[in-house]
């Protein structure tokens, strides 16, 4: 128990230390902002809002924010520090969703279909690759038979740095080379990790802007074929985003759901001065939960989300 | 989810609606509403407000000008100061030097090493320069590799080296071996890091200690967020680059990361990127940006396609024709030929203030002009100069010859008539020397 205890405290400091600067950027402004005060007033909530909206957290979502902070502390008689931290917090919380099934599948794959499929998607440039390649080191590390799908025939040496991850984390990869239908990978990869038991694929897909309509109906072709193979595949659609960015996270959640049904999302460089507000508002719009965040480069540095962690972290404990 | 700031505004300027001066108190409301949009746009947050109390600034005691609503005066306003921040001198990539050494520097997926391919196609296919590249990502898996097989694609050479470690040495090499070669151009790709990554800054600082390069171009994505202030200044701290890049902005982001870093490092926008080829690189155009800042549509760009394919001399020939009434299907057929030529239907719309978010969710198919050419095709030529002699049987011939219904023929009958009618009252008006008033609301 104890060796557990020691990873699990390691994890979370390294969820901290992720999390450090969204923390310091959160929290000390909103102490700040608190300093001196015993009721929330204009100012107090104009400076929320600032920290809000600073944070990426978006326009709508901070309105939603400020107006149910306003009205529970008109109605709870909000006197005090401390309250407004448990409310700031209630409210947060109840923005990140965490009921889909899929997100509580771990590493160890406890009552997950075999083989578990994940497929990921994305934009060019969030971390996709990289973050398969952390994944991959993670279920191999659990004790896991991992199988990699190099579906991104199309940007220049993609296929080739799935295989270094490969290599990296000790699995297998299914490759066809370039510029082959990512159809045909898929298919490929599916049918193997089925015939030859595999616990887990992972099938990284090649980055696209999601308002390229080709692009998106090759995606949902890429799922439909795997179905071939395994009817309820891929288990997991996973939509990476990237945490700097802005709004846009909005609109790549929308379209990435509209071609594939996305029912996870992993949030990455969460070590970078970004804030990944954003996700707060993506998962409250469309209901999908955070499972995943990168936190540094090394394959040690992706971890499940924990809702409760990452709210903690934000306020400090 | 972002609507266009005019339609926007509507609400907002109600309440100036019938006043004959922008005053405090009448303002207070459209100014909250720019910077709504300013932020949904990415613009960092304080930027946005600096911004909307100089635009305040500007507009207060304005008088409104009779023939302007004062909604349009204000967005007129918003959309000048924008462009204006935006702008500034135009400055092109720097290439006075002999050899010129560019540097390339940025965050991880920013887009460098796809826009190091691009440039190097640029400076090769339209400025004659020869250029060579040199891979000095020694982090990330195959990054090497895809410079490699990029530098192929455009066919200038690449200098990489697997084993040495330190990119520092590898950039040095490489502007050897290309000053030995008689190169013109070195570009260096870097890999991507994290501003606050202390080694890793200090790593780029010594690459450009070491090769003084003549240009530094900082990577960015266009859709990146809040952060993007803090990401370039720490970037112009450590390099004091000379210009920005503005990647992936062929998506639907509103990109306001651009007027952040416009504001907050004061350095020039160089070039932006607008797709995944090698030749999708694009100058900065500051006014445009401004309007796709605002959701005010790209309409220079799509009067820009529609010059570029259309001929003088055929549009004066159809104006007599249609002055005449003998605008014929000969002539509709070459009109939806001429449409065709100026691209994706869906992206030509798109650019049309107000109608890009409409049509978003609406997967609108190039084929939409095929049921009409198929008609036409299957009209004879004397049908199609004389449409006045299709009646029922040769409605039914034709039917049939393009395998349509009988009622999509008449539909279409119908709906030339009509546009021949309303081609020639707008004719008229314009030859009457009367314009047009483009209706603001």
């Amino acid at each position: 128990m104890g060796f557990f205890d020691f990873l699990y405290k390691e994890k979370k400091e390294q969820l901290n230390k992720g999390l450090e600067k969204t923390k310091v950027s959160l929290f000390s402004k909103i102490s700040k902002a608190l300093l001196g005060k015993s009721k929330i007033d204009a100012a107090f909530l104009d400076d929320l809002e600032e920290i809000l909206l600073s944070s990426d957290v978006g326009v709508k979502t901070t309105i939603e924010i400020i107006n149910r902070i306003e009205k529970r502390a008109t109605d709870e008689k909000f006197l005090g520090e401390n309250e407004l931290n448990k409310l700031l917090r209630d409210e947060i919380s109840g923005l990140l969703d965490d009921n889909a099934l899929v997100a509580k599948i771990d590493f160890d794959l406890t009552n997950a279909p075999k083989p578990y499929i994940i497929m990921v998607v994305g934009v060019n440039g969030v971390g996709k690759t990289t973050t398969i390649g952390k994944l991959a080191h993670q279920f191999q590390s659990s004790g896991k038979k991992v199988l990699l799908g190099a579906a991104d025939t199309f940007r220049a040496a993609a296929v080739d740095q799935l295989k270094i991850w490969g290599t990296r984390a000790n699995v297998p990869v299914v490759a066809l080379g370039m510029n082959v239908d990512p159809s045909a990978v898929a298919f490929d990869t599916v049918k193997k990790a089925v015939d030859e038991q595999f616990d887990v694929a992972i099938i990284d897909t090649a980055g696209r802007l999601h308002n390229k309509v080709g692009l998106m109906n090759e995606l949902s072709k890429i799922k439909r074929v795997m179905q071939k193979v395994s009817p309820d595949a891929p288990h997991e659609i996973l939509l990476v985003l990237d945490a700097s960015t802005g709004q846009n996270a909005f609109e790549q959640a929308k379209q990435f759901t509209a071609a594939t049904e996305v029912n996870a999302l992993a949030l990455t460089k969460l070590d970078g001065t970004a804030k990944g507000g954003v996700v707060i508002g993506i998962s409250n719009e469309f209901k999908i939960p955070v499972k995943y965040i990168g936190v540094g480069e090394g394959m040690n540095d992706l971890q499940i989300f924990n809702k409760n962690e990452f709210v903690d972290s934000l306020f400090g404990e | 989810m972002f609507e266009n700031l005019q339609s926007r505004l509507e609400s907002a300027f109600k309440t100036l609606k019938g006043q004959g001066r922008i005053t405090e108190i009448n303002v207070a409301e459209t100014v909250k509403e720019i910077r709504k949009a300013l932020l949904e746009a990415d613009v960092n947050y304080k930027i946005a407000k600096e911004f909307t109390d100089k635009v305040k600034e500007e507009a207060l005691g304005q008088n409104v000008i009779t023939s302007l609503q004062p909604g349009q005066l204000l967005v007129k306003i918003v959309n000048d100061q924008l462009t204006a921040l935006l702008g500034g001198e135009v400055a092109e990539i720097n290439l006075s030097s002999s050899p010129n050494i560019i540097l390339i520097a940025g965050l991880q997926g920013s887009g460098k090493t796809t826009f190091t391919g691009k440039l190097a196609y640029y400076l090769k296919n339209k400025k004659n320069q020869s250029v060579m590249l040199a891979a000095c990502d020694v982090y990330r898996p195959a990054a090497i590799d895809q410079l490699k097989v990029l530098a192929e694609q455009v066919g200038v050479p690449v200098y990489t080296d697997y084993e040495t470690k330190n990119p520092v040495l590898i950039a040095q090499t490489a502007i050897a071996k290309a000053k030995e070669q008689g190169i013109k151009t070195i570009i260096i790709d870097t890999a991507g890091r994290l501003s606050i990554d202390e080694e890793m800054m200090n790593e780029i600082y010594n690459v450009k200690q070491a090769i003084s390069p003549n240009e530094v171009l900082f990577v960015v994505d266009a859709m990146t967020g809040q952060d993007a202030v803090n990401t370039a200044q720490a970037f112009n701290e450590r390099l004091n680059f000379d210009g920005v890049v503005l990647t992936k902005l062929d998506g639907d982001t509103r990109g306001g990361a651009a007027l952040s870093i416009k504001s907050a490092v004061k350095k020039p926008i160089k070039f932006v990127g607008m797709g995944e080829k090698m030749d999708a690189l694009d100058v900065f155009y500051p006014e445009r940006m401004a309007q796709r800042i605002l959701g005010m549509g790209d309409i220079v760009s799509l009067v820009e396609k529609a010059q570029m394919v259309y001929d003088e001399e055929e549009a004066s020939k159809l104006n007599k024709k249609i002055a005449a009434n003998k605008f014929d299907f000969e002539d509709f057929y070459t009109q939806i030929q001429q449409i065709k030529k100026m691209g994706n239907l869906k992206d030509l719309m798109g650019m049309i203030p107000g109608v890009g978010k409409a049509i978003k969710e609406i997967d609108i198919n190039d084929d939409a002009f095929k049921e009409i050419e198929c008609i036409i095709q299957s009209m004879t030529p004397k049908e199609r100069k004389n449409p006045e002699i299709i009646n029922g049987s040769r409605r039914a011939r034709i039917a049939k010859g393009s395998g349509k219904d009988v009622q999509k023929v008449n539909q279409l009958m119908k709906q030339f008539e009509e546009m021949k009618k309303m081609m020639k009252t707008v004719n008229k008006m314009q030859s009457s020397g009367r314009n047009m008033r483009m209706g603001f609301k």
